[in-house]
């Protein structure tokens, strides 16, 4: 009938029992929502590891920015044995030489040529910079660009640059080398890209 | 005693001062929930306003969720909802509670317009509000309508099909407006993007806008009791109604928190357990794809359409030079409006149905039963039995208004106490 | 309110009313799905691809998730139960021109991914079983369940052939002099005539059973995970119904 029968202490702890859970409830609720933009069934069926037969490919040429995977385009490029003998000339060039960013390939590809094999390299073909795909000029002749150039990826929307095998260059806005996909070598002409030993 | 701790020098207060001086937080708080005074006697029927307002932002929000994944087209929509139920992390269950809430939405609508039938909510100065609620409610049903759709199932196909026809009825400019209404010479494509624009844009934004001066309306006159007593005629000395009391916390911990949350034990149970509710909240044929080749068996709108598609149905012979298909039309497009005109129809000196006679009692009783057995005719293939059934009900439906001035004036009142009563 | 209640259970009642209607001469037999039987969705499964899949497409269900709610490995689902280049992760679409299939059924099948939830799974299970040989019709079958369906009877080699035949069945009520059960004879039972199919009477109502049961996976995938779900969802509303309570009634007796 009046004030005093009020015990606060039983309604302040009431009052936070019941928002605790409460709150826990909308959070709950929330998981659906928040859940519900991750990559659908579709989606990962789509970006589902693909099949490349690279047989055609013959050394200094490229294939890409077709195939794609997971919508990417991907980059498998064939180097000769003098691309790969001036890989290490351009060292003191890179920010990341040796490509100690672990995240930017799979151990595998932590290597100088950043590839399972010197000749075939594999990345996905998206400047690490603001995404934009680079263009491929592997002639070793003076661009307007770069007086130095020995062949690389050249990305028009920012000026950012690589070198033959992926690595980026000193002093560009892109921060890291392009990015290794895991993939597998099926037999010696067919590449399995998306996956690998450890993920498969 | 929650006024004892105000006007501390604290860092919330200042802050609080520095907003109130350029936008009314604490003022509209004030008028709305701490300082809006409800009548101390309001019962179990006033919770569906509030789980109303629940499932309107349910339907906003997973409605929402489910435009991101939806594809409005012919080709793709029955797929793309498909693609929710089984592809998109969680989108079965988006998709249930969107589902279930239009039902939800409903009944929780169609109790609250009874809690107003019983207790004379539509009487003066509630008239406004009364309309307001109206708009929202044929709305409302037109959002249903159009939503129903947008999932391209065969009973959304042929149950727009069936309604939009019924525009075909009216004279002379009919068949002309009905192929303005789909943009085809059939239900297509075209009608599919316009239905899908209304139901996710045009309407809600209209439906929001309803709401919010329904409640601003409510919150100026303040609400209704189950005795019909105007609570703001008889104030204490500080000017607070002797009957009322504070909205906040009141009735919103008091009251309506347990409530929701009963509701929502319902409502998940509906949503986890039983969300096709044995075809009544999302129809069997609605899997099927829609085909304009093949109709269904048997067609039905969604229950709560049922009552009024009966009252359609119920008009089966030309009346005043006007044929059968046009009159279902009418009756029906007057069911729906008739109880608008409430508060003018109802002559008692009292408001609620505690006080007034018999023959109110006995009309409101007859008026829901033929309701309910309307309802159940619309979902079930019409059959002479069921037409003379659903003809009578009509009668009843519609005496309920058009005697009530009558009925209201000769029948006998009893005494309204002069403070509410609390049981 | 008495009426509102009543009124509320009959409208209630009138879906299971209206799904217990019996179809044509055939008396349904419920049909009761399990799917926590693994075994049985799995030979569900292979039987549906073998011989019903051909024709009838499953647009909307993946192949990886069947396959791992049938606790089936991938690569093992891959070789025998995937006809086409499909990866794991693709639709169970069949390659059936849907143009051609018109010509030859005069409908394109239907694609029977939720047709357990358009005709509920008591009529496909009944279905399946209720097709007897009819050579009026084009493919030689007929449908107890379904009169004159425009399909072959694709189970024929596992049943046997289904023809109709006259019997003594049992009938209504009961002999009024001696007590006995009555019976009436009639010229529409189906009777399969032995030896030719490979299965028994009951192992072909094990693989009608198991289809249905694997078609009522199908028709929504996501069942079992809403109901476990379900129970947590309204374990935790209790325990929020008894705190709001509780707090609610601190707030009552502030004004009563």
């Amino acid at each position: 009938m009046s004030g005093d029968e009020i015990n606060l202490q039983r309604r302040y702890f009431l009052i936070g029992a019941t928002s605790v859970v409460g709150g826990i409830g909308v959070v709950g609720a929330a998981v659906p929502f928040v859940r519900s933009w991750s990559p659908s069934a579709k989606a990962r069926a789509l970006g589902a590891p693909i099949t490349v037969d690279i047989s055609k490919l013959r050394p200094g040429e490229m294939l890409g920015p077709i195939p794609s995977w997971r919508g990417r385009p991907v980059f498998i490029l064939y180097r000769t044995q003098e691309m790969i003998d001036g890989l290490e000339a351009q060292n003191p060039r890179m920010a990341d030489p040796l490509s100690e960013n672990e995240e930017q390939q799979p151990p595998y590809a932590q290597n100088l040529w950043r590839s399972r094999r010197p000749e075939i390299s594999v990345m996905v073909g998206l400047c690490t910079h603001l995404g934009c795909s680079p263009q491929f000029l592997p002639e070793v002749q003076p661009q307007p660009f770069d007086a130095n150039w020995r062949g690389g990826f050249f990305c028009a929307c920012h000026g950012s640059r690589f070198d033959l095998a992926g690595r980026v260059v000193r002093g560009v806005p892109a921060p890291s080398n392009l990015q290794v996909p895991p993939h597998m070598f099926e037999n010696d002409t067919t590449i399995v890209i998306g996956v690998d030993e450890e993920t498969a | 005693m929650e006024q004892q701790e105000a006007k501390k020098d604290t860092a919330w207060s200042r802050f609080m001062a520095w907003i109130d001086e350029r936008m009314p937080v604490t003022e509209t708080m004030q008028y709305h929930m701490t300082k809006y005074y409800a009548p101390k006697n309001l019962n179990f029927w006033y919770v569906f306003g509030v789980l109303s307002l629940v499932v309107l932002v349910n339907q906003i929000v997973t409605g929402i969720w489910l435009t991101m994944s939806y594809v409005p087209s012919g080709e793709e929509a029955f797929a793309s909802v498909e693609y929710i139920m089984r592809d998109v992390e969680f989108g079965w269950l988006l998709r249930y509670m969107h589902s279930t809430g239009a039902s939800a939405f409903f009944i929780v609508v169609y109790l609250h317009m009874f809690r107003g039938l019983m207790y004379g909510s539509y009487r003066k100065p509630r008239e406004l509000l009364w309309l307001i609620g109206m708009a929202i409610f044929v709305v409302l049903m037109a959002e249903g309508f159009f939503g129903y759709l947008l999932p391209w199932g065969n009973m959304s196909f042929w149950g727009a099909q069936v309604i939009v026809s019924l525009v075909g009825a009216v004279p002379v400019i009919g068949p002309d407006l009905m192929e303005w209404v789909r943009g085809d010479f059939v239900m297509s494509e075209i009608t599919l993007n316009r239905f899908f624009a209304l139901h996710v844009i045009a309407l809600p934004l209209v439906l929001v806008m309803l709401v919010f001066i329904h409640i601003i309306a409510l919150h100026h006159v303040g609400s209704n009791n189950p005795d019909g007593i105007e609570i703001k005629k008889d104030k204490d000395e500080n000017g607070i109604p002797k009957d009322g009391v504070p909205f906040h916390p009141y009735y919103t911990i008091g009251h309506d928190l347990p409530a929701i949350v009963i509701f929502l034990i319902l409502f998940c149970g509906v949503v986890f357990f039983m969300p096709e509710m044995g075809g009544y909240f999302i129809e069997h044929p609605n899997f099927e794809r829609a085909d304009p080749l093949a109709t269904p068996e048997h067609i039905a709108p969604v229950w709560y359409y049922t009552p009024f598609y009966a009252m359609l149905r119920a008009a089966t012979f030309p009346l005043f030079g006007f044929d059968a298909k046009f009159l279902g039309l009418v009756v029906m497009g007057a069911a729906i409006a008739v109880p608008a005109v409430l508060p003018w129809l109802d002559r008692s000196p009292v408001k609620s149905i505690r006080y007034k006679g018999m023959y109110s009692k006995v009309m409101l009783g007859l008026f829901v039963v033929s309701f309910f057995i309307l309802g159940y005719l619309g979902t079930i293939p019409a059959g002479p039995m069921a037409t003379v059934l659903a003809q009578i009900c009509t009668f009843v439906y519609f005496a309920y208004f058009i005697l009530m001035p009558w009925y209201t004036r000769v029948e006998r009142t009893k005494p309204v106490p002069e403070r509410v009563t609390t049981r | 309110m008495k009426f509102l209640l009543l009124a509320l259970a009959v409208s209630f009642l009138a879906p299971t009313l209206a799904q217990a209607a019996p179809s044509g001469d055939w008396d349904m037999e419920r049909f009761r799905p399990n799917l926590h039987d693994k075994p049985s969705l799995q030979r569900g499964a292979q039987l549906y691809m073998n011989y019903c899949w051909g024709c009838h497409s499953l647009d909307f269900q993946r192949y990886e998730r069947t396959a791992d709610f049938l606790e089936v490995p991938h690569e093992v689902f891959l070789d025998n139960l995937v006809f086409t280049d499909q990866a794991i992760g693709g639709l169970m679409e069949n390659a059936m021109p849907r143009e051609q299939a018109q010509n030859w059924f005069g409908a394109a099948p239907p694609d029977l991914t939720m047709v357990t939830r358009v005709r509920s799974e008591t009529w496909v299970y009944n279905f399946l079983r209720a097709f007897y040989v009819d050579p009026l019709r084009p493919f030689g079958a007929n449908n107890k369940v379904y009169p004159n369906i425009g399909m072959p009877h694709a189970l024929i080699e596992l049943q046997g052939v289904p023809n109709l035949v006259c019997a003594e069945v049992p009938a209504n009520g009961r002999d009024a002099l001696t007590g006995e059960a009555m019976t009436e004879e009639r010229c529409d039972v189906i009777e399969v005539a032995d030896g030719t199919g490979v299965m028994s009477a009951e192992e072909f109502d094990q693989a009608a059973y198991d289809i249905t049961n694997f078609l009522y996976y199908v028709g929504e995938p996501t069942r079992v995970e809403r109901e476990r779900l379900g129970v947590y969802v309204i374990l935790f509303l209790i325990v929020l119904l008894v705190l709001t309570k509780l707090l609610a009634r601190e707030y009552h007796k502030a004004y009563h």
